[in-house]
């Protein structure tokens, strides 16, 4: 191996750009002498938009040393994390500029949280997992506290960055019992290893729990979830839209990377608390969304049961089923963004709002707009035939023909009980009594696109459900031929 | 030697101990953030105790390695720590772990 291959760059290409085009944003962020704030927000959607090209054509292979590795699976996750952060970068610009919280230093940690999220999907080996695992953290702690002088956001960031910190530790002390009881941290070495009788081992299996709690905690899932409902709420809405959409896929990702490559050989002993785990988030997401009167608190729940079914395609532990999680992702993706787009959109009198019955009387005063929120909480819902349908019915199918009907049928009876807190909102807007007029017309083009492209997404996924299924069908075939 | 008497299983259960202590101080204190903020890094320390322990009886070098990464980033998480917390405080004039209640949760 040599000290510097030519190859290696070639493979990480889209890495390698993206750091050196952030770092380049910075230095020209911090030098230029006005803060030129929606500048560097356009520049850093353009470096987005590169960065997806480059992945898009990128080359497969591994690089440095089987540290890192691309593939199909990769490409496609790639590509939906980095068209997520493009998106919530072009729904936060104006409302950043409007509350006065319009920083140089938001689209900077977007794109250095997004690079994190690359070099997660792309792991290979668990130094470069924590590596990338903490370089989409760091940033992520640092943007629930932007707003640094309001008591929410800075509490949101306090509260994050304490239990994101005891899931690293939870995750380093995992990977050292791993790489002590196995030798290796390479994903692929650790495979062919606990393939064999080599996986009962308590000491593996006591750090493949602690690995697996660590990663449960990023995706929100039950029971490490208590950190969800108060930073989504806590946290600027423009930080939370990005919350729920990107890093999201990328930690589902990794979970996915994770189980399918080292440890497929102990598919036994991560089954049961996969399943576990999937049954206890699609419960809490159902029942504790119910009682909440805050939009975003209701959305943080949403994403805990969302995570739920995400699951469930995972436990099935096939190749139907990983393609499952990975339309779900996509699709789930594609609803949040369009979600935030409307909540942050609430607004009456010049002030943002934030409870469920500021919506009131939406269906008559903005008739658009209560109508693209009423496509995405039924798609939410799981009603027919909207996209988030066939996102149930995709992990569903892969839990049944892989014997799993507990959960399949834990997750219908929940995500019935869920249609009733989505469905709540779309009589609040219709039938409801606004004690206020509507809210204040948006002159947010940006907002407004995204809107309208999620909503066009969720209701016409069902006449072009092809290039998803196939792009998703290959990048599951690289985890599980 | 002394030293001979000490084997892998004592760095392991020392490691262990310290960890448990770690979680322990995050959970069980109500008085201080900045208890919390030690109780991570007694976490990570004893974090790197184990990779050490491994790499010394694997006969690999990857575990130091590993080690040393750890305790980077890990300087890098104290700095962003300390830097949110000061945020706090300047808003909440109180670092107790009883006063972040503004979300109830």
């Amino acid at each position: 191996m040599t000290a510097f291959d030519f190859h290696d760059m070639i493979v990480a290409l889209p890495e390698v750009k993206l750091a050196a085009m952030s770092l380049a944003l910075l230095l020209l962020a911090v030098v230029s002498k006005k803060e030129n704030y929606r500048l560097v927000a356009w520049l850093a959607v353009a470096v987005l938009a590169v960065t997806g090209a480059l992945v898009a054509c990128g080359t497969h292979g591994t690089a440095f040393g089987d540290m890192f590795v691309s593939d199909a699976f990769s490409t496609y996750m790639k590509l939906v994390v980095v068209t997520g952060s493009a998106a919530s970068l072009i729904m936060a610009t104006r409302y950043l500029e409007h509350e006065k919280a319009s920083r140089i230093e938001y689209p900077v940690l977007i794109l250095f949280a997004t690079l994190g999220m690359m070099l997660m999907i792309s792991a290979n080996s668990l130094i470069s997992l924590y590596m990338g695992l903490e370089l989409q953290s760091l940033p992520l702690y640092v943007l629930a506290a932007i707003r640094r002088d309001s008591v929410r956001s800075t509490e949101a960031g306090l509260k994050y960055f304490v239990l994101g910190a005891l899931s690293s530790g939870l995750f380093l002390y995992g990977a050292s019992l791993v790489y002590g009881f196995t030798g290796s941290v390479d994903f692929t070495q650790m495979a062919g290893i606990l393939q064999g009788h080599a996986s009962t081992l308590p000491g593996i299996v006591t750090g493949m729990v602690l690995v697996l709690a660590a990663l449960a905690f990023k995706i929100s899932a039950v029971p490490f979830h208590m950190w969800a409902p108060d930073v989504y709420e806590g946290a600027p809405t423009p930080v939370t839209a990005f919350f729920a959409i990107a890093p999201k896929v990328a930690a589902i990702a990794l979970l996915t990377r994770v189980l399918t490559g080292p440890f497929w050989g102990m598919m036994q002993e991560w089954q049961q608390v996969i399943v576990v785990i999937s049954m206890a988030s699609m419960l809490l997401g159902g029942v504790a969304a119910v009682a909440q009167t805050n939009i975003k608190r209701l959305l943080a729940y949403s994403s805990i049961g969302h995570m739920g079914y995400a699951l469930v395609g995972l436990a099935a532990a096939s190749a139907a089923g990983v393609q499952a999680v990975i339309v779900y992702m996509t699709i789930y993706a594609v609803m949040s963004a369009g979600a935030f787009a409307v909540v942050l959109m609430m607004k009456k009198d010049g002030r943002m709002v934030e409870d469920i019955s500021d919506l009131a009387g939406l269906g008559k005063a903005q008739p658009l707009l209560a109508f693209a929120m009423s496509v995405l909480m039924f798609s939410m819902a799981g009603i027919p035939p909207l996209a988030g349908f066939f996102g149930k019915l995709f992990v569903f199918q892969a839990a049944v023909a892989e014997g799993l009907y507990t959960l399949a049928l834990v997750g219908v009876l929940t995500s019935v009980v869920a249609a009733f807190y989505y469905i709540r909102i779309v009589k609040v807007m219709y039938f409801d009594e606004p004690k206020k007029a509507g809210f204040d017309a948006t002159e947010d083009r940006g907002l407004k696109f995204v809107l309208a492209l999620s909503t066009f997404a969720v209701m016409f996924f069902i006449v072009m459900p092809a290039p998803v299924l196939a792009s998703a069908h290959a990048a599951a075939l690289a985890l599980i031929p | 030697m002394m030293l001979s008497n000490i084997g892998m299983t004592h760095f392991l259960c020392l490691s262990a101990v310290l960890f448990t202590l770690g979680v322990f101080g995050i959970f069980l204190n109500r008085r201080n953030v900045i208890i919390i903020l030690m109780s991570i890094e007694l976490m990570l320390l004893a974090v790197q105790i184990n990779f050490v322990t491994f790499s010394a009886r694997l006969h690999d070098l990857t575990g130091q390695v590993f080690a040393m990464f750890v305790l980077t980033v890990a300087a890098a998480e104290a700095a962003i720590g300390l830097a949110i917390l000061v945020c706090f405080f300047r808003n909440k004039d109180s670092i107790a772990v009883e006063d972040i209640s503004t979300l109830k949760g």
